[in-house]
């Protein structure tokens, strides 16, 4: 998979050189210009990193608390859960930052920056998914392990926090590091609102160069390896809890 | 509610549970005395083990009154912690935590249920580890373990809440056979010192050695009950003798 990537972006990169189109100056390291436009294009990559990473831990939290409602013996728990899933789920990612940087503070009547706006908006949006996640990793911990939790004697919250959720986080690992694979790409979106990220810093660039092709290669260039880098963490942690339960 | 001398430490009165249309437990009344070992036998379907589940509550009744201790268990709803507290349960399938050391087993209910330090949690733990003959075992996890082991671990696990009843589900049903009788022995051991019994098996040796009295169920009642030497001798029942005839014949 991750070759196959390589090979693709090398053919574009080629493609692009041969065809006499590629400007190699524009991101040459080696010259004034080209250096100043590759750290013009990564200072963004601070802001991409904090968004997501701090989206990311809201949504995770939020998905718990709406996931573990969703699996209550009350109806209405279940109801509410649900509802907030599929409502949630439709919104798509775009029109949910503009409705949380626009429309929100009119309602609320409190002014939110950019960069919390973006926040809120990729949480809420990845929540939803973040509890169907969590709800499948929590029904597929054997009905035995409740009983045997509940005849030690613990009660809801130590079921869950020893018991339940550790065995659960380890199934749903690879499906959460997805999430922040996804969380990482949605970020980019938030360029729309003006976070100065990865994405907006290319635009600006594009617009002062006038050199999509090269100023956007760069751009992939850079999410691929962020989110190489990322897959990779990800794979390792799993392996270290598997290490773990074996002991 | 306090508990006077004689009472039976554990009361059912009309007691009657359902799962949708089917009714499991048929009102039924059964009485254990502090210190008794009563082992429940009956064919697959009977209602076994949702007897003794809802003796801690795991399955909440619908009709009749379940005292436990002095303490009357509501309809509907998991049994209070005080119940809970007193009551261990060992499981056909073990259900240890995999997730866990056999020590993080074993000391998890007593830290957080019982409020015990970590030092006094270990203590109880390896001395009950001792008591099952697996104190080297501590450290490893459950999958390491064979089948025979774990189920032991299991035990100690109930152990470690120092209950004043335990409830065994056919703690040796999903043993190997020459696994068997190394969970037994600790079993009779553990008759020995004492403790209130309920044991749901269809290992006869054993309810031969340990019962004070057996219990047999058919569609959701309790159709015999009887010291075990006139239990296998002169079962009354029809149905009674023809479960015997299956079981021990072979
Ligand atoms: N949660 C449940 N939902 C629906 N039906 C159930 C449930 N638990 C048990 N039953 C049914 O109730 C009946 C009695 O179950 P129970 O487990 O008490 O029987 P048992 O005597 O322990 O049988 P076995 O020897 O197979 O363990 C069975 O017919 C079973 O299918
Ligand atoms: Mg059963």
């Amino acid at each position: 998979m991750r070759n196959v990537l390589l090979f693709a972006l090398l053919a574009l990169v080629l493609a692009g050189c041969s065809s006499g189109n590629w400007g190699w100056y524009v991101v040459n390291p080696q010259t004034k210009t080209g250096w100043t436009n590759i750290t013009f294009l990564l200072s963004g990559l601070k802001y991409t990193l904090l968004l997501s990473l701090t989206a990311i831990c809201i949504s995770v939290t939020l998905g718990l608390l709406v996931a573990l409602p969703g699996l209550s013996s009350r109806r209405w728990l279940r109801m509410a859960s649900r509802t907030y899933v599929e409502l949630v789920r439709a919104v798509p990612i775009l029109v949910m930052i503009l409705w949380v940087y626009y429309g929100l503070p009119t309602l609320t009547g409190l002014a939110i920056g950019v960069f919390w706006a973006g926040v809120i908006a990729l949480a809420l949006s990845d929540s939803a998914f973040e509890a169907e996640i969590f709800r499948a990793g929590i029904q597929s911990v054997a009905k035995g392990q409740y009983e045997a939790a509940y005849s030690v004697s613990l009660n809801y919250v130590d079921t869950m926090r020893y018991v339940i959720l550790p065995q659960a986080i380890r199934r749903i690992l690879p499906a959460l590091g997805n999430q922040l694979v996804y969380m990482l790409k949605m970020s980019s979106l938030v360029s729309v609102i003006g976070m100065q990220e990865l994405t907006r810093k290319a635009n600006e660039l594009v617009v002062t160069e006038y050199r999509p092709l090269e100023i956007y290669t760069v751009l992939v260039l850079e999410y691929l390896v962020l989110i190489l880098i990322v897959s990779a963490g990800v794979r390792w942690l799993e392996r270290r809890l598997q290490a773990d339960e074996r002991g | 509610m306090t508990q006077t001398e004689g009472d039976p430490i554990i009361r059912f009165e009309g007691v009657s549970k359902r799962f949708g249309d089917f009714e499991v437990l048929k009102s039924i009344d059964f009485e254990a005395r502090q210190g008794e070992r009563i082992v429940v036998c009956g064919p697959s379907g009977s209602g076994k083990s949702t007897l003794i589940r809802c003796i801690n509550g795991l399955e909440p009744h619908d009709a009749g009154t379940i005292t436990v201790e002095g303490v009357t268990l509501g309809r509907g709803k998991a049994a209070p912690a005080r119940v809970r507290n007193g009551v261990g349960m060992v499981f056909q399938q073990f259900n240890l935590f995999p997730h866990l050391t056999v020590l993080q087993n074993l000391t998890l209910g007593p830290i957080r249920a019982r409020k015990l330090t970590q030092a006094q949690a270990r203590e109880t733990a390896m001395r009950y580890l001792e008591r099952v003959r697996i104190p080297e075992q501590a450290d490893k996890y459950p999958r390491q373990l064979s089948g025979g082991q774990q189920q032991r671990v299991a035990i100690a696990r109930s152990l470690c809440m120092e209950p004043r009843i335990m409830l065994f589900d056919e703690p040796t049903s999903a043993l190997d056979p020459e696994m068997i009788s190394e969970v037994l022995d600790v079993m009779v051991e553990l008759a020995g010192t004492g403790m209130t019994m309920i044991v749901v098996t269809h290992e006869m040796g054993f309810a031969r050695k340990v019962a004070d009295r057996m219990v047999f169920m058919d569609h959701g009642q309790i159709v015999e009950t009887a010291p075990p030497e006139a239990f296998f001798t002169a079962p009354r029942s029809q149905r009674c003798r023809d479960f015997l005839n299956k079981i021990l014949n072979h």
